[in-house]
């Protein structure tokens, strides 16, 4: 039960592992960065389901001493985390943009191998 | 913090003009405050007047004030020599020149910002402003390498960040603050929970990356390559710097001593680690036929020597870490900029075609001398102090074999460094080459620096007495 209760802690998991495999294993420049991005996000959903509180609603002030609302800070946070992540992301494109105009390639062999050649 | 402004200005020398006037006010300041916090204690500041522990507070202690000055300056001192380079070099085209110049100040004020913040979050805040913009200052490299050398970078350097998020996030959880002082107030009652051991060790390796330690450093050295002289200048003298200092306010202020070397055995894994770091990068070093190369594999090591001083755990390794951080930005700084000012001339920095330059630039080689035997740690240079401290810190601990190895590990500075000294003065200039001596514009900055290497070497009451007095405060020991 605990388990299933826990359960955006283990998409986050298996969010970020996915994400993590995928820059790591993929020669594709974008397919880095999906994958970078993937792991980014899965950070955001830990941020988010920390925030969350049964049974709370959102944290607006109402009059209403007894009201239980979840805790805005962590998703002030990660707005700014999303911010940082478009950024990255579209910088992290920019340069596969330049790359393929300069290699003519978004293959991580092939730009290593033609940077091999260009050294002998 | 004036970084947009300095886009508004079209011609690219009035933009150079408002971004140096920039770094050497901000230089001003952090003087200013380095010796109101020597003088008064530290100083808080509240953002935005909220009080501290919801709103975001600056605080400034002995330790930040001195990395304020010590990133104030160099970024000071490499942005009066910037001008040049960026036109005849880089050759942007005379309406880019002004972005340049924006990027570079955003990434002044990603790394002062990390300095001087007491808050975690706003550390990855301005961690992400600082890479971000690096990352742009690299891909402008002529060489199109830079370009996969960025994106590398910007891989390496988001997995970092996002691990250092991680980390926060966890901390928050687990505390409910992210002001410094309120979780390191709070952490001890919780830390002996696994969330808090996530934590740390995300911590651990997320700005383990972000400052090259030994095995994450694979970014560093095509970054370092590729990327323009002065950016190279610039980012080696400062990012891995802040990044230090990131490693020694989590460890030794947020979550104390204590836990970070008892509960969790890091010095056991920092100390092989910063070794082998300090032996291999070393060793590559000497074989590497590009001098940019060769200096950027040294920066791993000399970032090897600064975690060693952190494995200690002592008022005296802590000592030598903090003067290595000034020094090796002073060394780091004067080599990479000699090596520009060479670059501006022959346009290479491949070792085979700097023959001769011992007679033909003289000043440039000169100052190249300096740094070099700043980065062996010679007597009367600034690297001496700090290689004397650490070694110092190794045989008061006992650990001989630590000393030895670092002493040989000066050696190998020594061969690599001969090696350059050895093609420029001895080797005779290849038959009709012409080169003249860098333009005064470069070599002033460049000589500021020499000089400062001389000058701390003689006069070690900034860097290693305020060092000290840092080491003191982190480790809570009474003054």
């Amino acid at each position: 039960m605990q388990i299933l209760g826990l359960y955006n802690y283990w998409i986050f998991i298996v969010l970020m592992m996915c994400g993590f495999y995928v820059v790591i294993s993929r020669g594709n420049l974008v397919k880095k960065l999906v994958g970078l991005n993937i792991f980014q996000t899965s950070v955001f959903i830990l941020y988010i389901s920390m925030g969350k509180i049964f049974g709370g609603t959102a944290p607006i002030v109402i009059n209403q001493p007894d009201v239980v609302y979840s805790n805005p800070i962590p998703h002030v946070l990660i707005l700014t985390a999303i911010v940082v992540g478009i950024a990255t992301t579209s910088l992290g494109l920019a340069l596969v943009v330049r790359i393929n105009e300069a290699y003519g390639t978004i293959e991580e062999d092939e730009i290593h191998a033609q940077d091999q050649e260009e050294a002998l | 913090m004036s970084a947009p402004l300095s886009f508004l200005f079209r011609p690219g020398r009035a933009a150079w003009l408002f971004a140096t006037a920039t770094c050497w006010l901000t230089l001003l300041m952090a003087i200013l405050l380095l010796r109101q916090v020597l003088a008064e204690g530290p100083i808080s500041y509240p953002m935005g007047s909220w009080p501290v522990p919801w709103g975001i507070e600056y605080r400034v202690d002995i330790l930040n004030a001195y990395m304020l000055v010590l990133v104030a300056a160099i970024s000071a001192v490499v942005m009066s020599f910037a001008q040049l380079i960026v036109e005849r070099r880089i050759r942007l085209p005379e309406h880019k020149q002004p972005w340049f110049y924006t990027a570079y100040l955003l990434c002044m004020t990603g790394l002062l910002g990390i300095t001087i913040t007491g808050d975690a979050f706003n550390v990855f805040v301005f961690l992400e402003i600082s890479s971000l913009s690096s990352y742009v200052l690299i891909s402008i490299g002529r060489d199109r390498r830079a370009l996969t050398a960025a994106y590398q970078y910007l891989i390496m350097g988001t997995i970092g960040a996002t691990f250092i998020l991680i980390s926060i996030g966890l901390m928050y959880v687990m505390t409910g603050t992210l002001n410094m002082a309120d979780l390191a107030a709070r952490l001890p009652a919780v830390a002996h929970t696994r969330t808090i051991h996530a934590a740390f060790a995300f911590l651990t390796v997320g700005v383990g990356l972000k400052l090259a330690l030994f095995p994450l450093h694979l970014w560093l050295p095509n970054a370092y390559a590729y990327a323009p002289s002065v950016v190279t200048a610039f980012l080696a003298a400062t990012a891995t710097k802040v990044a230090i200092y990131v490693l020694l306010r989590f460890f030794f202020t947020i979550f104390g001593p204590q836990f970070s070397f008892e509960t969790m055995p890091l010095d056991l894994i920092l100390l092989p680690l910063a070794l082998i770091g300090v032996f291999s990068a070393s060793l590559v070093a000497i074989f590497q036929d590009n001098i940019k190369r060769m200096l950027a594999y040294s920066s791993v090591a000399q970032i090897g020597y600064m975690i060693l001083g952190i494995s200690f755990v002592s008022v005296t390794g802590l000592t030598a870490s903090i003067s290595h951080l000034f020094n090796h930005a002073l060394m780091k700084g004067t080599l990479f900029m000699a090596l520009g000012c060479v670059s501006f001339r022959i346009g290479s920095t491949q070792l085979e075609r700097m023959a001769g330059l011992g007679q033909s630039m003289p000043w440039t080689m000169g100052a190249f001398v300096i740094g070099g035997l700043s980065l062996i740690g010679v007597p009367l240079t600034a690297g001496f102090i700090s290689k004397w401290y650490l070694i110092l810190g190794a045989l008061e601990k006992g650990w001989w074999p630590v000393a030895v190895l670092i002493l040989l590990t000066s050696l190998m500075a020594v061969i690599y460094i001969w090696r350059v000294v050895e093609v420029a003065y001895f080797k005779p200039a290849p038959e009709g080459q012409i080169v003249r001596e860098a333009p005064l514009a470069l070599l002033i900055p460049t000589w500021t620096l020499a000089l400062a290497n001389l000058y701390f070497g003689l006069e070690t009451s900034f860097n290693a007495g305020v060092a000290r007095q840092a080491a003191e405060m982190l480790l809570g020991v009474a003054p």
